[in-house]
């Protein structure tokens, strides 16, 4: 009976230090050939080096992000349309539509707080299997078309983890997209494509530009960019969630088999 | 009707038109106050933005690179006449201060009128770097595309009509900024296209501009000029 009790007992110990570990082993667990972005002295209180996932998993998150928010209000017309209230909603129904692919989805922020850039970068740098995907409403443009964005390649050659000899597998923060730039304009192409059949006018290329909030992502990251907020009202631009929120769920399933074909 | 009543209407009746007389002067007022609200920035551009001459002066056809007129979210090059020195510092400044002045109409405009050139160098690598006032950061309109636009009319101007540019970086008021006005990435250098489409002297003026998709430019007409050595030139 007494041995009994303590197989039981030991049993039970097992099965909760199991539990625990598991919970533990996606913080622990080192990033075999990820990158591994560091941070520079101008984000002094990120000097640590923090380790990254790599994309070597199935696609399984998606990290939107409703840009601006807080005091930062971002683009607003004269009409009153605040590029921070659009985007969250945009966001909200966007959302909704990956979610009924099976993936999880993550907001950058839930309300009107306005996260740093680099902190927003942080909630996809923490995740596996993840992409990264801001949302912006601009002050110009045709209006009702969407232009889809990545970052362009370097003229000079980057810091890679392959260049980075002292520190193999690390990479600095500021260049932690770079690694990710090929997947990136891959993903920004299928939205993009998915924009231009939806959105008369768009454009059925992505474009390359600097955007400041893509530079952080170690992971394929695209901006996306609705016009605009100088429209005489925000009728328009909410019935266009929707249709964008389909758009870009179905290029993310198509992204997916790239994404997984590429990694296994 | 009780005599406080008929005190308390004249009373009203003597405030509004009191309020009637006195409103036009209270709104001019608040507009000379609204007015005044950026003094400095309009004094330095007063003593700033004084047209550049040099003794290498010629009158050239320049490209400039301002927003289509047909197509808003991309850049058409458009040929004027412009006096331009011969040294690249100079006549870069030249072109900034008309880039930012002489847009053919105020829908074309890529930046901010309010905009100063405060200094521009080009080292010896061929990086130039451009200090713009403030009003470019808190003036360019909010977003990825405008932010865009707004730097690539600055380098492809710079690219058409000054060889030793290769990569250009923007500054504001002296420091280096996160973003243009909330998108664009201002920590890097921006690339600066050939100068294959050169200013050419007024009796070569190019053929007509041509616009490419939105975010991209395709500038008039072929007309190279050679090369001119890099200078570093404090302003």
């Amino acid at each position: 009976m007494i041995v009994c009790r303590r197989s039981i007992s030991t049993l039970l110990a097992l099965i909760v230090a199991s539990a625990l570990a598991l919970r533990a082993a996606p913080q622990s667990e080192p990033a075999p050939s990820g990158a591994v972005p560091a941070q520079t002295s101008q984000q002094p209180a990120q000097q640590a080096m923090q380790q990254i996932a790599a994309p070597r998993n199935a696609l399984a998150v998606v990290v939107l992000d409703p840009a601006h928010g807080g005091a930062d209000q971002g683009a607003r017309g004269s009409s009153g349309i605040v590029e921070s209230d659009v985007v969250l909603s945009f966001a909200r129904l966007l959302r909704i539509s990956l979610e009924a692919q099976g993936l999880r989805v993550i907001l950058t922020r839930q309300a009107n707080e306005g996260p740093s850039f680099d902190d927003r970068s942080k909630i996809a740098n923490a995740q596996r299997g993840v992409i990264f995907i801001t949302l912006h409403v601009s002050s110009t443009g045709p209006a009702g078309t969407v232009r889809v964005y990545s970052l362009p390649q370097p003229a000079a050659p980057a810091v890679t983890p392959a260049s980075n000899p002292a520190h193999p597998g690390l990479v600095l923060w500021d260049h932690a997209q770079q690694g990710f730039l090929d997947l990136s304009r891959k993903l920004a192409e299928l939205v993009q494509i998915q924009m231009a059949q939806r959105f008369r006018s768009s454009p059925e290329t992505p474009l390359a530009a600097a955007v400041r909030q893509l530079r952080t992502v170690a992971a394929p990251a695209v901006a996306i960019e609705v016009s605009s907020v100088s429209l005489p009202d925000r009728a328009p631009l909410d019935q266009m969630a929707p249709v964008l929120a389909d758009g870009v769920a179905r290029a993310v399933a198509a992204f997916r088999l790239v994404y997984e074909a590429g990694v296994k | 009707m009780s005599r406080a009543l008929k005190t308390t209407i004249v009373i009203l009746a003597v405030l509004v038109v009191f309020g009637l007389i006195t409103l036009p002067s209270l709104r001019r007022a608040i507009q000379r106050i609204s007015g005044s609200s950026r003094p400095e920035e309009q004094a330095r551009r007063e003593v700033m933005q004084i047209p550049i001459s040099t003794p290498t002066d010629v009158k050239v056809t320049a490209q400039m690179y301002w927003l289509s007129a047909a197509s808003p979210a991309s850049l058409e090059a458009t040929p004027i006449e412009l006096p331009l020195s011969a040294d690249p510092v100079e006549r870069s400044k030249q072109l900034l201060l008309a880039l930012i002045d002489n847009a053919p109409a105020p829908e074309r405009r890529t930046l901010p009128p309010d905009t100063t050139l405060l200094a521009f160098y080009i080292q010896p690598d061929g990086t130039a770097i451009a200090d713009f006032s403030d009003a470019l950061q808190q003036e360019t309109p909010s977003g990825i595309l405008s932010e865009q636009m707004a730097v690539d009319s600055i380098a492809q101007t710079l690219g058409a009509n000054v060889n030793a540019i290769r990569q250009l970086k923007i500054l504001i008021h002296g420091q280096e900024a996160e973003t243009l006005a909330g998108h664009l990435d201002l920590s890097g250098l921006f690339p600066v296209p050939s100068a294959a489409q050169a200013a050419t002297p007024v009796s070569q003026a190019p053929t007509t501009p041509t616009t490419t998709g939105a975010g991209q430019t395709k500038p008039a007409g072929p007309a190279p000029a050679p090369p001119t050595p890099a200078k570093k030139a404090p302003n």
